[in-house]
């Protein structure tokens, strides 16, 4: 499907993330890692190649983002949300089919910034683990200090990260998540669907 | 610009016009056949869950647009909103050849005697608009048995003693139950329930050239890439074609019928699919364009008899919309049920469907259709983590583990669920759009408590260890199995057609689709959809006189 929805024309200009930028995210999140802060803005599994720049995000909001994405499916002894490259699935849908949610990317992410240096002094990405859960818990609750959110709910923005990680960690990988089929993987489904291959006589496997 | 004249135009090549459009061709009228998708074509539609009739979050691969199609929600209480086709609150069904034919989960019910009486059976329910059919079971049972046949359904009723009587057996053996149906039908069994395999319009061995079932798990809101799958699609529409009698015009989206100031229908103005102003003058003119659309073109037809649009004398038209109240159970069992063999749904069950103490209709139960993983994510009991450590812990452990059975509670029609044209907003091409307002009736909350409760009660006999209800909500119902906004009746103060879908007043206009539906059956309705179009289709040759009806 070609991206054609109309507001994507009036959303505000993307801001391209370098490469180099990238490059120092990744560092940053190895190190956070090292010292035992949490993976969660991890973005270590791209091998030798750095990864691609985000269209519609900025480095910043690519950042805070990856680390909420990484919360509502943290990686475990099985990958996550930004082992499965969900922030890339998002930059990329909301650049063409899911256009209409840029604004409240864009409205959403700000106010969570300023949530988090309100109530925790702290940008939300630099969090211990733990305390990264406690704040999305209370967006999710729609607990935090009203007057940050202004034009878009928490609690509205919330769900709608909770159902893009989802369809970007679940999805075909053909939209820019679900790297090698990771989440099929942690499910045990065969993949990807063969027509002839896991094909069925009569419910029964042939 | 304008066409030369045809016998009929028919609006939709789904469930409804594909059937007329066949048999109109075969009796040898001249068809033109408008529908506004295109052919459903393979190579667009894989196993993405994110672009799947069932979960478009990209999207509706087979229908309608993003980018030209709007429609306005009004909210309980008071306020709209403009939702977008892949939008839940727009009620889609689908934009193609085929209409929902080339995407479902194809459950072939027939509803059952009572479903016809309704109001004779229970008698009044308060501020509804409960009435029974003017035609019975008895009059459609041939119809039902030609869709079954030349559609194609898989079946086997020897274990249901609740069906209504049929001549013929199914054309093609039943599916048998697949892991998790044989636990639920375990279950039921022993409740001394009677379950038997749900009834599909899928092949389960090769039939009318096409192939056997190879139990893709992407199905349902997918194309059958081996087309085993029937629609009116790969079944009718090829027939309708090859008569030479039908033309099929794609991109075609219709904006008017036109009624004269005699109060005859005379064609159809439309936009084709460069979007040029075209119009099809035509004997008779059929709208198949689903519950919504129809009525929408219904009431976008404003001529001198009929300045509130066309059969809306007496305020009819789009109203009583209903779907169906879905409710159900949920449990997570310890032994792994998922099979690799789609769609899924493979046992049903009808004891709950009529004679319930103290209540008015019900529905059928059956087990689910294979949710991929994203739709599992929202499969949870209450107070469930979405998210976290908790969310992937759950779809790990339980993906495999769950067993479920479902059913539609059949909704009691009320007049305040209905489809306007908005006074405001437009689409692409102009047209008002379709304004969806009202709830359900309070009756469906009552009924659907009772049907999760039966429900809840067979997935606790499997042995599932913990399990929750899914129990019933007012919101506005319409959907796939969107119905009821043009009812026919015996009294055209009270209806929109009269029994044989003939417009009342407008005796070239006809209506061929669930929109006919005075009650909507506690079934799927597909087959009852066929059936009425094989219905209205007999009607209009029989008293066809080759220039006019």
């Amino acid at each position: 499907m070609k991206p054609t929805n109309s507001e994507a024309a009036s959303a505000a200009k993307p801001a391209r993330v370098s490469r180099r930028t990238m490059l120092k995210l990744a560092a940053v999140g190895t190190l956070g890692a090292a010292v035992g802060v949490g993976a969660s803005a991890g973005i270590t599994h791209w091998g030798r190649t750095a990864p691609p720049p985000c269209r519609f995000f900025s480095e910043a909001e690519a950042r805070l983002l990856t680390a909420i994405c990484e919360q509502v499916i943290p990686r475990d002894d099985t990958p996550g949300a930004t082992d499965a490259g969900v922030i890339y699935y998002i930059d990329r849908q909301i650049s063409g089919p899911l256009a209409r949610h840029q604004r409240n990317y864009r409205l959403g992410l700000a106010s969570f910034r300023k949530t988090c240096l309100q109530v925790y002094k702290t940008a939300f990405e630099e969090l211990a683990f733990e305390q990264q859960t406690d704040a999305l818990r209370l967006i999710e609750a729609g607990q935090a200090p009203e007057e940050l959110w202004s034009g878009l709910s928490q609690q509205a923005f919330f769900d709608l990260v909770l159902d893009h990680t989802r369809q970007g960690f679940y999805g075909s990988p053909r939209h820019g998540g679900n790297r090698d089929y990771a989440s099929y993987r942690m499910l045990g489904l065969a993949y990807p669907n063969l027509i002839g291959r896991n094909r069925h006589a009569n419910g029964r496997p042939i | 610009m304008s066409f030369s004249k045809v016998n009929a135009v028919i609006v939709g090549a789904g469930a409804g016009g594909g059937i007329v459009a066949k048999e109109l061709a075969l009796a040898g009228l001249s068809v033109v056949l408008l529908e506004r998708g295109d052919w459903p074509r393979y190579d667009e539609h894989n196993d993405d869950e994110l672009y799947s009739q069932r979960t478009p979050a990209l999207g509706n691969p087979f229908g309608p647009d993003n980018r030209r199609h709007r429609r306005v929600v009004v909210n309980p209480h008071g306020s709209t909103r403009i939702v977008l086709p892949s939008e839940g609150d727009y009620s889609n069904n689908a934009g193609c050849i085929g209409g929902g034919t080339a995407s479902y989960g194809a459950m072939a019910w027939r509803f059952m005697p009572q479903d016809f009486r309704l109001l004779s059976t229970y008698g009044e329910v308060t501020d509804s608009t409960l009435e029974d059919w003017p035609i019975s079971y008895d009059d459609l049972e041939p119809y039902y048995e030609k869709a079954e046949y030349e559609i194609g359904v898989a079946g086997d009723y020897t274990n249901n003693p609740f069906c209504g009587p049929r001549k013929r057996p199914f054309p093609m053996p039943a599916f048998p139950y697949n892991k998790e149906g044989r636990r639920i039908a375990e279950a039921e069994t022993r409740m001394g329930l009677h379950p038997f395999p749900i009834p599909m319009l899928r092949n389960s061995v090769p039939y009318h050239g096409r192939p056997a079932c190879i139990h893709m798990r992407s199905c349902v809101g997918f194309a059958c890439p081996v087309n085993a799958k029937a629609g009116t699609h790969n079944t009718v529409l090829p027939i309708a074609l090859a008569t030479g009698n039908c033309q099929l015009r794609t991109g075609c989206v219709a904006a008017e019928i036109i009624v004269d100031d005699g109060g005859h229908a005379r064609g159809v103005r439309y936009f084709d699919s460069d979007s040029r102003a075209r119009e099809q003058p035509a004997d008779l003119v059929i709208v198949s364009a689903s519950a919504t659309e129809t009525a929408r073109l219904l009431l976008n037809s404003k001529s001198r008899l009929f300045p509130n649009g066309a059969g809306n004398n007496n305020d009819w038209v789009g109203r009583n919309l209903q779907g169906h109240c879905y409710v159900g159970a949920c449990g997570l069992i310890e032994e792994e049920v998922y099979e690799e063999a789609g769609p899924g749904a493979t046992v049903g069950i009808s004891d709950f469907n009529h004679g319930n103490p103290g209540l008015v209709g019900g529905g059928m139960l059956a087990n689910e259709f294979i949710d991929l993983p994203y739709r599992f994510c929202n499969v949870r009991p209450p107070g469930e983590a979405r998210w976290g450590k908790a969310h992937k812990d759950f779809q790990r452990r339980y993906y495999k583990h769950l067993v479920r059975v479902i059913g539609p509670f059949q909704e009691i029609p009320n007049f305040s669920a209905r489809v306007s044209v908005d006074p405001a907003v437009k689409d692409a091409w102009g047209i008002p759009v379709c304004r969806l307002s009202g709830t359900r009736h309070p009756y469906d909350l009552q009924g659907g408590e009772f049907l999760s409760e039966k429900a809840e009660a067979i997935i606790k006999e499997t042995g599932a260890t913990r399990v929750w209800r899914n129990g019933p909500s007012l919101w506005l119902s319409g959907g796939q199995h969107q119905a009821g906004t043009c009812r026919m009746g015996h009294d055209p103060k009270t209806s929109v057609t009269n029994r044989f879908g003939q417009v009342h007043q407008i005796d070239n206009l006809f209506i061929a689709d669930g929109s006919l539906h005075v009650t909507n059956g506690g079934f799927n309705p597909v087959l009852t959809i066929m059936a009425l179009a094989y219905w209205v289709s007999d009607h209009i040759k029989t008293g066809w006189k080759g220039s006019k009806f």
